[in-house]
């Protein structure tokens, strides 16, 4: 007892302090873990010393153990005696520890909650920083409950230091106490303009995490960021801040507008890497979300794309690294610019940074052409050869895959060559992408018939060659396209020109070492070929050698009866079974021999197509079914468990495997089954499946999982000699494929020149040049019946946590709403007023919380108020945004909202009715901030003038994406559609009868279109018969389907040219599933739904019957219209036919020339004149024609059809027309009638539209069909 | 956010972790030695960023780092931080370390990783950048250190008396003061 005594004291002499124990460690490297146990032992007894500092030290010692990952929760409680001792010394170490090891599942936690209280308000400056810096480690909802009011009183701390940290812990708070937010939200926006940078800085950080991942509750304070981001200094505040606006800007287009200009300035002025690559993105992500608008829109973004390059030329890794990323960016909505630096990319492949290739490589996918794809898979191929590691290897090659493949082989002009590439592939060694190298195979062979002859003729080669490919057993090898070559020569024989000789390939014994679902598809395609042969042989009267081939199967069939795979040997028992008949029927009478051979083709005739990946998905419930019903009653459960013998478990395990739902589903609903029933069953199924090739791509993964024991067999055979050449003679190259085409387009390139200076250089050549598909891609794919076309959305999984920070911060606080303070609680879990309460007490709104005076100052009008707020309110749900009975509100008080930010609907109002009465609304402030900047503008100019149209953000898209189609049901839209309908309807009856009458027509609120103005001749002064006129023209048409365009304009929208096609229906059968999509220029964009890809197609929201039409929109947005435009596109859709539906496409062209920007306007001749001589208008053309009709009034009604004009005076022989832009150009035209012959003379401030204008009207004047 | 700062050195060897996220001590060893082994096998001349690292984040996660010498510093980012201005908080970071330890070597960061903790501490809080400036973030630290001194030579001062008779047992020495007390 003594002696313990005396020892115990002896130790505590020699107590370690931390350098003690480390030092320790050091020295006992060969046997740490019982060294940290002896000094655990230690440290628990100095935990029950009465001596804080010798507590102290054992707590510092645990958190050094802990970092070396020894759990230390057991002195959970001594932490906290260490961090309530007074002196700083041990709090801090008593904090520390705490910081590093408790959680919110640290029970202790709540007994500190007084302590920190305590140590938040000492006088010491740095116990509450301490306190602050542990909090901010282990905050839990309790504390940050029960704290936040501390906090919020440190926050206006008279030491910088305190406040820096208050301030950046409270988003810590929000994110556990949520409701925290709006009480403690001014106090947070006032510390963004604090005199100290340090707490700036923390107020910027926090509002930039939550506008993250909240961001439109965060659009009011962009002019606040905006003013911190034109005065701040400090390049990591301005970082945050630019990385906040660019999270802004896809909800607010307009602030894009306003960004462009300060960012481009800080993109040419600093020198900071880090401000300029954030900026670049930031410039980036206000392109992608406002397409068109912008002044100097390419120049943006060429400039992005030059400093990029100079990052990706930097010999900084890093900067190389964030140029690729970047680029990235760009290349999603403007290939082009990032086409022509490919150079570059192609270099960075050769980087010797992993990361980098890997950017480029991602680049490369986006810039493939049909032009260059070639060229860049050759690239690759060199790269894959020369490349060091199978893992980047096998990236290549998947990428050249991917690359290839992708939109359907869109890019792929020649699919002999794709086929040798593959074939090329398969030569890389120990890839692991094999399966993915068969599948391709398969696909490519399946769905572009014309290549089935080449395709096979190499798979027979491959087979021929299946040595090579097999001594890699590994799974998932290369050996896996056996798999696909054994398939193919069996299922398209025909092609076969040496069909027994694939056949004794296929029977080397060397092929029982395969994997076993390879050796399955063997046996299979075996017969298949055995049965071609015998229906060949047939043909010719030659049975001798039929005889032959069917005793040498009977000779070697029965080596895969020995395989130990199970479905390989069933298949091989069947089919020794099937030959040995056929022989016998042979030996018969010739009429029996005859019959068999037609027998044996029977079993395996007919075609098949591809299955649509989410076909199964798509089956529609029959009416009536109740998937979720029992067909018997259930059994209870004791009942069931004991009836399942315990053999069956392994067949039960076995389909489990298989993943599919319905076995699963199967087996829970039909329990009256027995489990022998249910096994047969089950192999019944998998025999069908093993004989439906539909059925492939999933056979290959179950029998590759259930026999991956067959991959170790193949380790024990003798590895080939790899000196062999790999090289199979027979095989055809890619490479004359390649410099076949370039020999071809080298003839073209020619060609091209010579056209190209015919035209002057007038056309933009932003057009591809057209590459001929040599074969077909058959995009046939069965769907099911009846199934719907639904896209499919996929679900946001986002935090539950940040949703509930989703919290409307522009509403004024109410009453209820304050932190809680320190009082004695009743109710152990008080909990404030849910948001959900706040209507009823919306009346009893008093002046009461200081900080919500400023807001409520703003609005005085309580009823006002009232209505905003229920707005407000109805904004802040999501859910309930799509509520058509927001549209029934006024007008004054949607102009007056933040509502048309957000919500696409906004384009059903009518912009005039605004006004600016309520400016004094805070809101209004912010609208009016943002407002401003097109009235700033100078290339921007809005001729009206009236800042509120301003409001229409959202394009017009009528018809574009699935939910501007949700929001086209609304009652209000649709009754405004049927009139427009109506009325054009109208319009083109009256066109054909040629009766023009006057004052027909009322022109509709807020919408132009110049077909409607155009028809009112009410200017001519004599009534006129012409032609019948439609600006309807013909955009393409097949044996199924027709589409007719027009395109219309809005004065009131600069950017933006809606084309209306009407689709119509020529084939007796549904056609739905239509998709609408056009490759975007630099120019023209076709705006597409939120969130859409620049390659999307437009679904198009209807279905046509057989022999209907149908209209649909699409909108465009329009960056400059001096030139016409031409674009290609193409229209996919689903004829649904009885027999099955079938994917079809047709290919478009459309131009749209310069009068389609036109909008006839009203010009009175007193401002004509006055425009005429203010000298602005200083480009003047002539054209000269013969028109075709020899009418003046007709060739005036022509051109102000077809070309969007307005006559202004007309004299005999003579008329002024005028005519604007829908940005703004004027256009005056005189045109004078002699003799039969046109003159025009036209003035305007732009040369080229003038002139292109001119040659529109010479087309229209002069050509007959449009 | 910054989820996690990283300091090991060329072995693999912790020198100091800083999760702001809560994991348990297995997982936080597991991460340790997956980020090591993402981080060691690339070469020096390559970028500072790495993709990837299943364990912590997922997509959104970045890892960045430096290497110093036979230091690893690495902190684990997510998109809402900026590759570059990271890199230059690593910077900032091992400079005041540098003036701190004045030349800090490896050994510094073994024997005091409690010290680093604390510098630590002044430029990030619970995963957010708290202050770049390196001036005021060594004022605060010295100011803490002359704290803690003043506070040690209180101690050092007044349990003398403790001190000459700690070689004693003390808990005889409390018995008796306690009997002391009692009369």
């Amino acid at each position: 007892m003594a002696l313990s005594k005396v020892k115990g004291t002896l130790e505590r002499v020699l107590d370690k302090n931390l350098q003690d124990l480390v030092r320790g460690i050091r020295n006992h490297k060969e046997n740490e873990t019982k060294y940290v146990a002896e000094c655990l032992d230690e440290i628990k007894n100095e935990l029950r010393q009465e001596n804080v500092a010798v507590k102290a030290i054992a707590v510092n010692k645990l958190t050094y153990l802990q970092m070396l990952g020894y759990d230390i929760s057991w002195a959970a409680f001594n932490v906290i005696e260490v961090m309530s001792s007074p002196k700083f010394t041990f709090k801090r170490i008593g904090y520390l520890s705490a910081s590093q090891s408790f959680h919110e599942g640290t029970d202790v936690l709540m007994l500190t909650t007084n302590m920190i209280r305590k140590d938040l308000g000492s006088q010491n400056l740095y116990d509450a920083g301490v306190a602050l810096n542990g909090l901010s480690c282990f905050i839990t909802a309790d504390l940050a409950r029960d704290l936040a009011n501390d906090i919020m009183t440190l926050m206006t701390s008279t030491k910088p230091y305190l406040r820096k940290k208050a301030v950046l812990i409270m988003y810590k708070v929000f994110l556990q106490f949520p409701e925290a937010l709006r009480p403690a939200f001014p106090r947070l926006k006032e510390k963004l303009e604090d005199p100290d940078p340090g707490v700036q800085s923390a107020a910027v950080n926090v509002i930039c995490e939550l506008a993250r991942k909240n961001p439109r509750n965060y659009l009011a304070l962009a002019p606040l960021f905006f003013k911190l981001m034109t005065s701040s200094t400090n390049n990591w505040v301005l970082i945050k801040i630019i990385k906040l606006f660019g999270a802004l800007t896809p909800l607010e287009p307009r602030l894009g507008k306003k960004l462009i200009e300060p960012l481009t300035n800080l993109i040419h002025s600093t020198s900071a890497m880090s401000l300029l690559y954030e900026c670049i993105n930031t410039v980036i992500a206000v392109l992608i979300s406002v397409s068109t608008g912008i002044p100097n829109h390419t120049a943006s973004i060429q400039l992005c794309v030059q400093k990029l390059r100079i990052l990706i030329e930097d010999s900084d890794q890093n900067l190389k690294y964030l140029g690729l990323l970047a680029m990235s960016k760009i290349l999603q909505t403007h290939p082009k610019s990032v086409q022509t630096h490919k150079d570059l990319i192609l270099q960075c492949l050769d980087d010797k940074d992993e990361s980098i290739r890997f950017r480029a490589l991602d680049l490369l996918y986006g810039m493939v052409s049909k032009k260059n794809l070639m060229e860049i898979v050759k690239k690759l191929m060199v790269h894959m050869d020369k490349a060091e590691g199978t893992n980047y290897r096998d990236e290549l090659l998947a990428k050249i895959i991917e690359i290839c493949s992708q939109s359907n082989y869109q890019y792929v002009t020649n699919f002999e060559w794709y086929v040798s590439v593959l074939v090329e592939l398969t030569r890389m060694e120990g890839t692991r992408h094999g399966r993915l190298i068969a599948a391709q195979m398969l696909d490519v062979a399946i769905r572009v018939q014309a290549i089935r002859p080449f395709a096979v003729a190499q798979m027979a080669v491959l087979l021929e060659n299946a040595h090579v490919l097999s001594n890699n057993s590994q799974r998932n090898g290369i050996c896996e396209v056996l798999y696909a070559a054994a398939w193919l020569c069996g299922e398209f024989p025909d092609h076969l020109t040496d069909p027994k000789g694939v056949l004794e390939a296929m029977l080397k014994p060397k092929i029982t070492l395969l994997p076993g679902h390879i050796q399955s598809v063997y046996v299979q395609n075996i017969i298949k070929l055995y049965a071609n042969i015998i229906k060949r042989a047939e043909g010719q009267n030659g049975l001798a050698g039929v005889r032959e081939v069917g005793e040498m199967l009977q000779e070697k069939l029965p080596i895969f009866i020995q395989s130990a795979d199970l479905e390989v040997q069933e298949r091989a028992c069947c089919m020794v079974q099937l030959v040995k008949y056929v022989l016998k029927s042979q030996d018969k009478d010739g009429d029996t021999a005859a019959a068999i051979a037609e027998e044996l083709a029977a079993l395996f005739a007919g075609d098949l197509n591809p299955v649509a990946p989410k076909a199964q998905k798509k089956v529609p419930v029959p009416e009536g079914l109740d998937l979720d019903a029992w067909i018997n009653d259930p059994p209870s459960e004791s009942s069931e468990d004991e009836d399942r013998p315990v053999g069956s478990s392994i067949f039960v395990t076995k389909d489990n495997n298989e993943g599919s739902f319905y076995h699963e589903a199967a087996k829970a609903k039909v329990p009256d089954m027995t489990p022998e029933e249910r096994t047969k069953a089950k192999e019944q199924r998998r025999v069908d499946q093993a004989h439906n090739p539909n059925y492939l791509k999933g056979d290959v993964k179950k029998s590759a999982s259930n026999t991956s024991a067959d991959g170790n067999l193949g380790n024990s055979v003798v590895e080939l000699d790899l000196s062999i050449p790999l090289r199979v003679p027979g095989l055809s190259s890619s490479d004359q494929y390649m410099k076949m085409e370039q020999s071809l387009r080298t003839k073209k390139a020619g060609k091209k020149k010579r056209k190209k200076r015919k035209k002057g250089g007038n056309d933009e050549s932003d057009e591809e040049e057209d590459i001929p598909q040599i074969h077909q891609v058959s995009t046939v794919e069965e769907v099911p019946e009846g199934a719907e076309a639904m896209s499919d959305k996929e679900e946001d999984g986002g935090d539950e946590r940040y949703k509930k920070l989703d919290i409307d911060l522009d509403e004024p606080l109410r009453p209820g709403e304050i932190l809680p303070v320190r009082t004695h609680r009743i109710v152990p879990d008080h909990k404030l007023p849910e948001p959900e309460e706040e209507p009823k007490e919306k009346k009893k709104h008093k002046k009461k919380e200081k900080e919500s005076k400023k807001d409520k100052k703003k609005s005085r009008d309580s009823r006002k108020e009232e209505r905003e707020k229920r707005k407000r309110k109805k904004q802040s749900i999501p859910g309930e945004a799509d509520e058509p009975s927001l549209l029934k509100e006024d007008h004054e008080e949607i102009a007056g909202d933040n509502t048309p930010l957000s919500s696409p609907r906004d384009k059903d109002m009518p912009s005039g009715g605004a006004t600016a009465t309520n400016s004094t609304d805070k809101m209004n402030d912010y609208e009016f901030w943002m407002s401003s900047t097109d009235a700033q503008s100078p290339s921007h100019s809005e001729p009206q003038g009236k800042p509120t149209t301003e409001v229409k953000v959202t394009p017009v898209q009528d018809i574009t994406s699935g939910d501007e189609a949700k929001v086209d049901t609304t009652a209000h839209s649709k009754k405004k559609k049927k009139e427009k309908k109506e009325r054009r309807e109208k319009k083109e009856k009256k066109s054909k009868k040629s009766k023009l009458k006057a004052g027909d027509y009322e022109e509709a609120g807020g919408i132009t279109t110049p077909s409607q103005e155009v028809v009112d001749p009410s200017q001519l002064e004599t009534p006129v018969t012409a032609k019948p006129m439609s600006s309807y023209r013909l955009l393409a048409e097949n044996a199924s389907i027709k589409m007719m365009y027009e395109t219309r304009v809005s004065p009131q929208r600069g950017d933006q040219l809606i084309l209306s096609v009407v689709f119509t229906n020529l084939t007796p059968h549904l056609v739905n599933n239509l998709e609408f999509n056009v490759m975007d220029t630099l120019n023209t964009k076709l705006s597409r739904g939120m969130g859409q890809a620049s390659h999307d197609a437009v679904q198009v929201p209807f279905v046509l019957p057989a022999g209907l039409s149908n209209e649909g929109q699409f909108a465009f947005s329009v960056d400059s219209l001096v030139q016409p435009t031409k674009l290609r596109g193409t229209l996919t859709y689903m004829v649904k036919m009885a027999e099955g539906s079938t994917h079809e496409k047709v290919d478009f062209r459309l131009t749209f020339n310069c009068s389609s920007f036109m909008s006839a306007l009203p010009c009175k001749s007193s401002e004509f004149a006055s425009l005429l001589s203010s000298g602005d208008l200083t480009e003047k053309s002539t054209m000269k024609c013969t028109p075709l009709e020899n009418s003046f009034d007709v060739s005036l009604l022509r051109i102000c059809f077809y070309n969007h004009f307005k006559v202004v005076e007309k004299v005999e022989g003579s008329a002024s027309l005028y005519g604007r832009s829908i940005q703004g150009h004027h256009l005056c035209l005189l045109v004078k009638y002699n003799n039969g012959e046109i003159t025009v003379d036209g003035k305007s401030a732009e040369g080229a539209l003038l002139s292109n204008v001119l040659a529109d009207i010479k087309t229209v004047l002069t050509s007959d069909v449009l | 956010m910054i989820k996690a700062i990283l300091v090991f050195n060329n072995h693999g060897k912790p020198r100091l972790s800083r999760f702001y996220q809560y994991y348990p001590e297995d997982m936080q060893q597991q991460i340790v030695r997956e980020t090591f082994h993402l981080v060691s096998k690339r070469d020096d001349n390559v970028c500072n960023f790495l993709e990837g690292g299943t364990l912590i984040g997922g997509s959104d996660f970045k890892i960045i780092y430096r290497h110093y010498a036979t230091l690893y510093f690495v902190f684990c980012v997510d998109s809402s931080e900026s590759e570059l201005g990271i890199l230059d908080l690593i910077q900032v970071f091992v400079e005041t370390l540098d003036k701190c330890f004045e030349n800090v070597c490896e050994l510094d960061l073994i024997f005091h990783v409690d010290k680093v903790h604390y510098i630590l501490a002044e430029l990030v809080m619970g995963g957010m950048v708290l202050e770049t400036n390196m001036t005021e973030i060594i004022t605060r630290i010295e100011e803490q250190n002359k704290l803690e001194k003043s506070e040690k030579a209180k101690l050092d001062g007044t349990p003398v008396l403790i001190q000459t008779y700690e070689t004693l047992d003390l808990s005889i020495l409390n018995e008796l003061r306690e009997k002391i007390a009692k009369m």
